[in-house]
């Protein structure tokens, strides 16, 4: 059979062909565990996140503050769980936002020679500059919130996607077909549509997990700096910071945020690996 | 060439059975038995996945691992099994022993060492020669294989030698370690004619020297002719017929045989249609290209960057009903005639007039959009010009919807064209993976079709096909045409196709036509020395496949 062969059943079944290593299954696990905590998060907390009880500062873990609690006697435990939907909204946005802006944008580069210059200079100079700079920059000058923390991330983003997706452009302009497209009289706008934007689904989803993933780190290092989502709001990043005054004291303060933090990263990354490992099996082994 | 059927034969293969690995295995070699003798070159012919290459691979056990096994059956090299021996054993009569030529030399050499150090590896890995001994060993290699200067060779990386040069590498690297067998798996099919002339005089020469055995897979009868003592015609894993190269052209016993050599088209033009009132649908007047290679320094300073003429001053006219071929070896600019006509490229100057109205100037596909309907192509591979993605109904009415056609309109008319060209009408749904190379090309041409051209533009349009498949599409590019009126531009380097099919030839050499004449006059008859030089380098051409004998004078 040819290299080429990729119909659209022929995602699905590469998708579904072998079953998935165990350490797959076990990210995927995780992963809704944690997404069913920031559903769920009213149900599974115990106490409202914000919370104070200036009586029980900082407690050791007990039958009633599963986690302890912290300098202010909120629970730590249901800060953690409801921390998860700041975290999941926030890649999320970034993941998806990154995507609508820079899929056209690459499209576009990839296509028209003339645009490709201009805009891939400007994604030059978006990407020389520090994401985490520009954020802090961005949360700075303007009022400090969820969506603000979500456009701050996403920025340094789109060039990684939009060069992604003009490399996979460049790739297929060049096969026959594309020229026999032309040659049919297939406008530029329907020959984007039609020829180039399916083969730069695939990767775009895995990249997507990706910064998915980079994107829940960034905005814990921003709220840990407290520059991100302001303290009313719990996050893994913010709880962190406050916990880390009171390090020496209760280091669990930092440790309980973290383990679910690293846990949340490293089951995404996993479960990209496994997607990229299916959808192109050349990079099958490597990373 | 006298052959000694007698002694030991160098490689004796005896009953091979090779099946896929997986959970429904499938057998690719059933059963397959052939000897060769020293000094001796036996010829394993057949078509795509008739399992010839898969048999080189066995001897040179080389099969992809987890894909391809060996289920049954010896192949002795010397006496000595291959399959049964330890991997080790069998890296060590790699090279030594038995040695392979591959079809395309630049993706067998690595592009980032020099020839030199590619060479020098085989003497450390086999030999305990010291460095400066096989520096010299390596040079007087490449003189064996007429390599010019074959210090210069020895310190170049392979990007700066031609294609011809790179298998002649190739062949003095086989041949270092003077191995009993050498495997040569289809090595001048990516080759110009005239190199391939040169290679295979080259490996009939090196052969007579050290008395090698050569097994020698090709899909073309008339290297056949030219090289093979036996010949080993093969089919889905089966070996059809064995005999002498005579016996089997001449007095072939298997209906099979006898299909593959009708199938091949003959070196006499056949004869010029009778044309009646003329009528020019495409003209080329003086078109020249030019490509310009500049930095984006010398871009600024204004410096005229590298130029290449690729075609310069071509000038033809093309009637209805008539196919015009245009013949030359790679870089002649046959295909940027193609192109230009085609507008994929624009002429740098001159025009081309498609039913009196020059498209040269023209930019954009609204302005093109008339040319576009008169001038339709088709590719030569077939499994890349089709979009993987894509139903053929959906490839097949794209042109039509572009043009304002309603879709069901379109599909009803896909639909007649699929029967046109011999494929039933449900194959609108299916996808181009669901086809065979041939039945491919042929949703191409009822793509193409699908436009109503008056011109179709083919570019070696059967070249990646099969000869008995080839000629089915040539035949059926032939009935369209009559059908249809249409005017055929047809690029090929193939001058055994463009006698078939050609009213007129052009022939093209660096950019350059040398001669252009009607196809009976050229190819029958021809004036310039580079036509003789290509028609004297014609694969085969002493043996005449129609009546089955060797030609006596040269046609």
């Amino acid at each position: 059979m040819s290299q080429t062969q990729s119909a659209p059943a022929a995602l699905r079944k590469r998708l579904l062909e072998t079953p998935p290593h165990w350490t797959t299954l076990l990210a995927l696990a995780v992963l809704l565990a944690i997404v069913a905590m920031a559903l769920f998060a009213p149900r599974l907390a115990n106490f409202a996140p914000t919370e104070l009880n200036a009586m029980m500062r900082l407690k050791p873990a007990d039958g009633t503050y599963w986690m302890g609690t912290d300098s202010f006697g909120r629970d730590l435990y249901s800060r953690v769980v409801y921390g998860a939907r700041v975290s999941l909204m926030v890649g999320a946005g970034v993941a998806i936002g990154a995507i609508v802006i820079g899929l056209p944008l690459g499209l576009l580069a990839g296509w028209f020679r003339g645009l490709d210059a201009v805009l891939m200079r400007a994604m030059d100079g978006l990407m020389a500059i520090p994401g985490i700079l520009l954020a802090i920059a961005i949360v700075a000058l303007t009022k400090a919130g969820l969506t603000t923390v979500i456009i701050a991330i996403m920025l340094p983003e789109i060039p990684q996607v939009v060069r992604l997706v003009r490399s996979r452009v460049l790739a297929t302009r060049s096969e026959t077909f594309v020229e026999a497209a032309v040659l049919l009289g297939t406008r530029p706008m329907r020959m984007i549509w039609r020829h180039l934007l399916p083969s730069t689904i695939a990767p775009l989803i895995v990249q997507g997990t990706y910064i998915y993933a980079s994107a829940i780190l960034t905005e814990a290092a921003l709220s840990f700096l407290g520059v991100g989502i302001g303290t009313e709001t719990p996050t893994w990043g913010n709880i962190m910071a406050e916990g880390r005054l009171y390090f020496a004291m209760n280091p669990w303060l930092v440790y309980w945020p973290a383990i679910v933090l690293s846990l949340c990263i490293l089951s995404i990354n996993l479960l990209g690996d496994a997607l990229r490992d299916r959808l192109d099996p050349k990079m099958k082994g490597r990373s | 060439m006298t052959v000694s059927q007698s002694g030991q034969p160098v490689l004796s293969v005896r009953d091979l059975r090779v099946a896929t690995m997986g959970r429904r295995p499938a057998e690719i070699l059933k059963g397959l038995t052939f000897d060769i003798a020293p000094g001796e070159t036996l010829c394993l012919v057949g078509e795509s996945g008739s399992g010839k290459s898969v048999t080189s691979l066995v001897t040179m056990d080389l099969l992809p691992r987890g894909e391809l096994q060996v289920t049954a059956g010896r192949a002795e090299l010397n006496g000595e099994d291959i399959i049964t021996a330890p991997p080790a054993r069998n890296k060590a009569l790699r090279g030594a022993e038995m040695a392979m030529i591959f079809q395309e030399p630049m993706t067998a050499l690595n592009p980032v060492l020099t020839i030199g150090l590619q060479m020098d590896e085989i003497y450390r890995a086999h030999t305990r020669m010291r460095g400066p001994d096989r520096k010299a060993a390596a040079i007087a290699a490449f003189e064996s294989v007429n390599l010019p200067d074959p210090p210069r060779i020895y310190d170049s990386y392979p990007h700066q030698l031609s294609g011809g040069q790179r298998q002649r590498v190739m062949i003095a690297m086989a041949l270092a370690l003077k191995p009993k067998l050498l495997i040569a798996d289809e090595p001048t099919t990516a080759l110009d004619v005239t190199t391939q002339k040169q290679i295979l005089e080259l490996i009939r020469k090196l052969q007579d020297e050290m008395n090698t055995a050569v097994l020698f897979i090709t899909h073309d009868m008339g290297v056949v002719v030219d090289i093979a003592d036996r010949v080993c015609v093969m089919r889905h894993g089966e070996v059809v017929e064995t005999g002498t190269t005579e016996e089997v052209l001449s007095a072939p016993r298997e209906q099979y045989t006898r299909d593959l050599l009708a199938a091949v088209p003959a070196l006499t033009p056949r004869p010029a249609r009778a044309q009646e009132a003329p009528e020019h649908v495409l003209e080329l007047v003086e078109v020249n290209k030019v490509f310009e290679f500049r930095s984006a320094l010398s871009k600024l300073m204004r410096r005229p960057g590298h130029r290449v003429q690729a075609v310069s001053d071509v000038s033809f006219r093309l009637d209805r009903g008539r196919t015009l071929g245009i013949v030359g070896e790679s870089g002649s600019g046959k295909s940027t005639v193609a192109r230009c006509v085609l507008r994929l490229e624009d002429p740098t100057s001159g025009a081309i007039l498609v039913n009196g109205h020059d498209i040269a100037p023209l930019e954009g596909q609204t302005a093109l959009a008339p040319a576009r309907r008169a001038v339709q192509m088709i590719f030569q591979d077939p499994n890349r010009s089709l979009n993987p993605r894509l139903t053929t109904g959906d490839s097949l009415v794209e042109g039509a919807l572009n043009a304002g056609e309603p879709r069901a309109e379109a599909l009803a008319r896909a639909g007649e064209l699929l029967e046109v060209v011999g494929l039933p009408r449900d194959a609108l749904s299916r996808y181009p993976h669901q086809f065979s190379g041939g039945q491919r090309q042929r949703i191409a041409i009822a793509r193409a079709l699908m436009m109503s051209p008056d011109v179709i533009v083919a570019d070696e349009a059967v070249s990646a096909l099969d000869v008995s498949v080839q000629a089915q599409v040539l035949d059926l590019l032939a009935e369209v045409q009559a059908r249809r009126n249409l005017a055929v531009l047809f690029i090929t380097h193939d001058l055994r196709v463009a006698a078939q099919i050609c009213d007129d030839v052009m022939v093209m050499r660096r950019g350059e036509v040398v001669e252009f004449g009607p196809a009976g006059q050229v190819l029958a008859n021809p004036q310039h020395a580079y036509t003789c030089a290509l028609l004297e380098a014609a694969p085969g051409r002493d043996w005449d496949f129609a009546k089955g004998r060797r030609v006596t004078e040269p046609a």
